[in-house]
């Protein structure tokens, strides 16, 4: 009996030791291994989704690596110093941004990027990050719950950088950055008749909102409402994809087994549609197993949120992980026929860099308001 | 302020949990719904698309079953499959197109049209799918090309089977040919089964016979990808390949009776009356069925629609004649069997008959008669008055009555398609066809085979069988045996008989039969320019259908009608007389007359299959 005790006690004291070190790193273990299983299987996927491409696996494990470097470094900065910097960050963002409108690159029909002589650049992923900062930033610095003039005022962040991005055109990352500020006002404790005064503003927008979509745009929305009108043109994606969901049934047809992918029915089956060929491969068991994945991750992110010692961190944290979810449900939605296509990765597993270190760089974030906490409370 | 802050902050805290742990709900109802949509896709939907995505992957080929060959009775091929070569080329294993295109130009003629086609299929199909450069490739060119084969990869001779009749005309009319399935079939046929078949029998025993010819369809699974490139064959069901065809046909006789008719329009069919068996059956002018089946140019297809002897038709199944005077024995049974005459009965033939109260002179083929004459002599001199006589006692729905137990006005059944049945008239039939009543004239000339009656050849054939074997009514039928190539076994097949001797007394059939034999065996019959240096008793009735109306008092002169206005020759024969193993009849348009037109091709027939008896 005694004996055990000891041993717990071992335990208790080699954990604890442990997570001193990482604490030292500015490192949350869960989440990293969180992070770290779903980049994993998503690295497994990958090979599946790629035909077996190393090509291909070498370049998203490079880009893997550069993500959670970048993940440690901003691990290291404490919030306060992004608090700091927040104003600066989104005022030179909303720059960049708007020089992608008037010297862009264009690339598949939007202008999205910024030559910078080595690299092209997505001004966009830098708002991601920096909308909810600034959001967040502003509330903080104000009594909460916030007043209507400084919901007003918070609202103008958001929208004047995501009528920006919408204008690209990239629909799918502005509906993003757009939750990420509405997260931060949310979660802030803003009023339950405030919020219905913005969902009816938001709802009187909205068919205006229609009128200024790109026509690509009203087709994939229509698209998605009826998918077999056009089976071999708008709709061919999603019927294609729901094909390879469906088929892979209960256990899936095993990795490297699809035939929807490696036949090359399901198109985009290494970016947005990769979910669909893990559907395919391991079935709805599998699906609960990512989705269990996923939940962990979003829960521990909440946590490590509530447990914040600052408004700003609070707010900051709370928006990120919200954001990591909406990220996750709209990619699944729109390849299960749920959402119309949007064209938006599945964090973590698509194949694809700018938004994978931006996602990391997310998490960074919260491992670092985790881990610079001041351990008065202890 | 600074305790303001802290309790701001405790509140704020709180507020901020409230709001995460709603967030957190709210994204647990989410993934419920994410989950809901799975089971539904996955689970509940899982078999549709489980078949959608099958459906995507595997693609069905038919593969084409091997066409069931046809034989003579002796095993001689009358229709095969040849193999016809055609050059093609999958375009992506072709490095320079042009420069390959160029290449083979110089080892084989490839016309600007042939070049056209292909650019154009070039530019729709996908690079791994070959596209034919040239087709029909002659052996020369086939060989050629092989030689040189090392120098273009990806170029290829592919072979396909075409169906070939070596006997071209001497079939065509028989055995008919196969040509690309058209839009009316494609309604009728199993498309199933048809799915990789692109000819059907058109005419004759290819016809006829086409389920049986053409087998059962196989089938390979293949999984192919998105572009439909094949990855790789699942599965495999072989194709049943169609029944061989042995038929009863000689193709020696019906070369001899091909050749017997020459030049002229007609039509020979030589049946064995013991069981109905075609031994030959030629309708001439004939035509070169192997065109059809590639697809006959145009041009080619008005030359014989617009010929006038008129090569398609098939005088053999589908000619109406009237019989003339080969209808005698027939009807002369038919007045010894209704009572009307007896052998003994005597009529005085003058040249000419008429009906009382009716100044109308019903002919004789003689002028001068035949003077007394009894029924014997009237078939041996084919004398018309004695038959006027007795079909005016008679009367037509007696004869009408009786012929029809010999096949008259009734199609055959022979197993052939497109036989028309004839006419044997009757005064029911005078009045439902032309609604009017029948007249004792028209009595006297359907018992000399003129008026109304027609004959196909065919039928002639089929009667002559009947009285030949005394009674025993066969269906004439083509196909003996049906035969497939996956095992040596062969089917019969079999075709009904009927037992009608009774429709005549023995003494009454042997009566017939010696005037038939005294026909071509005695000095006055008038087939005895064949009975010359014959081992073996022939019994022939010939006959003579007019095609111009002669008016009265006027005299039929040969020289002076237009050819195509001349008589119809007829001949019916059987031989042996006493135990008979072939009938005929012979049908020659315009021929003249038919004891020296048509039955010296009659004995030739004979000639042959006397020498060379087929083993049955």
């Amino acid at each position: 009996m005694m004996k055990t005790h000891n041993k717990e006690y071992t335990q208790w004291g080699e954990r604890r030791q442990s997570r001193m070190f990482t604490r030292g790193l500015h490192l949350d273990i869960p989440l990293l291994l969180g992070i770290i299983i779903l980049s994993a299987v998503g690295l497994a996927i990958l090979y599946s989704a790629s035909g077996q491409n190393d090509a291909i696996i070498t370049r998203q494990l490079t880009r893997l690596a550069l993500a959670f470097t970048v993940m440690f470094i901003v691990a290291q900065i404490p919030p306060h110093h992004i608090q700091f910097w927040a104003p600066w960050a989104f005022s030179g963002g909303l720059i960049l941004l708007a020089a992608v409108l008037l010297v862009g690159e264009e690339g598949k029909g939007a202008q999205r990027w910024l030559d910078l002589g080595l690299f092209r650049f997505q001004p966009s992923e830098v708002m991601k990050l920096a909308v909810p900062v600034m959001v967040a930033w502003y509330l903080a610095d104000n009594p909460i719950p916030p007043t209507f003039k400084n919901i007003f005022i918070a609202c103008l962040l958001i929208i004047v950088p995501v009528f920006l991005i919408a204008k690209q055109p990239d629909l799918g990352t502005s509906i993003l950055i757009a939750s990420s500020g509405v997260f931060v006002l949310l979660l802030s404790g803003i009023r339950g008749k405030h919020v219905a005064v913005f969902m009816a503003l938001i709802a009187t927008c909205a068919p205006l909102l229609w009128f200024n979509l790109h026509a690509y745009q009203k087709t994939r929305v229509m698209t998605f409402l009826n998918p077999e009108n056009d089976p071999l043109g708008a709709g061919y994606h999603i019927i294609q994809s729901k094909i390879a969901i469906g088929s892979g049934g209960t256990y899936g047809k095993g990795w490297l087994n699809g035939t929807q992918s490696h036949l090359e029915f399901l198109p985009e089956r290494t970016t947005d549609f990769i979910f669909s060929v893990f559907s395919e491969e391991f079935g709805f068991i599998g699906i609960v197993c990512l989705l269990a994945l996923y939940l962990f991750i979003v829960v521990r992110g909440l946590y490590i949120a509530t447990q914040a010692q600052s408004t700003f961190s609070r707010l900051l944290g709370g928006s990120l992980i919200l954001t990591f979810f909406v990220y996750t449900f709209v990619n699944i939605g729109m390849v299960s026929g749920l959402l119309p296509v949007v064209g938006l990765p599945l964090p973590l597993i698509s194949y694809g860099g700018t938004s994978m270190v931006t996602m990391m760089a997310g998490f960074g974030v919260l491992m670092s308001i985790h881990t610079h906490r001041r351990l008065l409370s202890n | 302020m600074a305790r303001l802050r802290i309790k701001d902050h405790i509140r704020e805290s709180r507020t901020f949990n409230e709001r995460a742990a709603i967030a957190l709900a709210l994204m647990i109802i989410m993934i419920l719904i994410i989950l809901a949509r799975l089971v539904y896709l996955q689970i509940i939907s899982h078999e549709h698309f489980s078949t959608l995505a099958e459906d995507n992957r595997v693609s069905i080929v038919p593969i084409p079953p091997t066409r069931g060959l046809i034989y003579d009775r002796n095993g001689i091929i009358l229709a095969q499959n040849l193999p016809a070569f055609s050059l093609e080329i999958v375009p992506e294993r072709v490095s320079d197109m042009d420069q390959t295109i160029a290449a083979i130009g110089e080892i084989i003629e490839i016309s600007d049209d042939h070049l056209k086609r292909f650019n154009k299929q070039l530019k729709q199909k996908s690079a791994f799918r070959s596209i034919p450069l040239r087709t029909h490739l002659n052996d020369v060119e086939v060989a050629r090309f092989a030689a040189n084969r090392h120098r273009f990869p990806g170029v290829e001779i592919e072979a396909r089977l075409v169906r070939d009749y070596p006997y071209s005309h001497l079939t065509a009319h028989v055995i008919g040919y196969v040509g690309r399935i058209n839009v009316k079939e494609l309604k009728r046929i199993d498309t199933a089964n048809y799915s990789a078949t692109h000819h059907i029998g058109k005419l004759g025993i290819e016809k006829f016979y086409e389920d049986s010819l053409h087998g059962t369809v196989g089938f390979k699974n293949i999984e192919t990808n998105v572009v439909g490139r094949t990855i790789r064959t699942l599965e495999r069901t072989p194709p049943i390949p169609g029944s061989d065809l042995h038929l009863t046909l000689d193709i020696q006789l019906q070369q001899i009776a091909d050749k017997a008719l020459g030049k002229h329009r007609g039509a020979a069919i030589a049946i064995d009356p013991r069981n109905g068996e075609v031994l030959a059956m030629v309708s001439k002018p004939s035509y070169d069925p192997n065109p059809f089946v590639v697809g006959i140019s145009s041009k080619s297809y008005r030359a014989l629609q617009s010929n006038i002897d008129k090569p398609l038709f098939n005088r053999a199944l589908r000619g109406q004649y009237p019989p003339g005077s080969t209808i005698k024995p027939f009807v002369g049974l038919a007045g010894l069997e209704n009572n009307i005459i007896t052998t003994d009965k005597r009529t005085f033939c003058q040249g000419w008959f008429s009906l009382k109260g009716d100044d109308h002179k019903y002919r004789d083929w003689k002028k001068r008669g035949h003077g007394t004459t009894n029924l014997e002599k009237a078939i041996i001199e084919s004398c018309d008055v004695y038959f006027y006589d007795m079909s005016l006692h008679l009367g037509i729905d007696a004869m009408s009555d009786y012929l029809s137990h010999f096949g008259l006005g009734k199609k055959t059944g022979i197993d052939l398609p497109g036989e028309l049945a004839g006419i044997l008239p009757s005064s029911h039939w005078k009045r439902q066809k032309k609604g009017l009543p029948w007249y004792t004239g028209e009595t006297l000339i359907s018992g000399i085979g003129q008026g109304y009656n027609l004959t196909t050849p065919l039928q002639l054939a089929s009667a002559t069988a009947t009285l030949a074997s005394r009674g025993l009514h066969s269906r004439p039928h083509l196909v003996k045996t049906l035969g497939s190539s996956l095992n040596s076994e062969l089917a019969p097949v079999t075709f009904d008989q009927d037992d009608r001797h009774n429709i005549a007394t023995g003494e009454h059939w042997e009566y017939m039969i010696e005037a038939m034999v005294k026909t071509v065996h005695s000095i006055h019959g008038t087939a005895r320019s064949i009975s010359k240096s014959v081992s073996f008793k022939i019994a022939g009735k010939t006959g003579t259908a007019q095609v111009f109306g002669i008016k009265q008092d006027e005299q039929y002169v040969k020289e002076d009608i237009a050819e195509r206005l001349r008589d119809h020759a007829l001949f019916i024969a059987f031989a042996p007389a006493d135990k008979p193993e072939i009938a005929i009849a012979v049908i020659v348009e315009n021929g003249g007359s038919g004891g020296s037109v048509a039955a010296p091709m009659a004995r030739k027939i004979i000639d042959q299959y006397m020498a060379s008896k087929p083993s049955l």
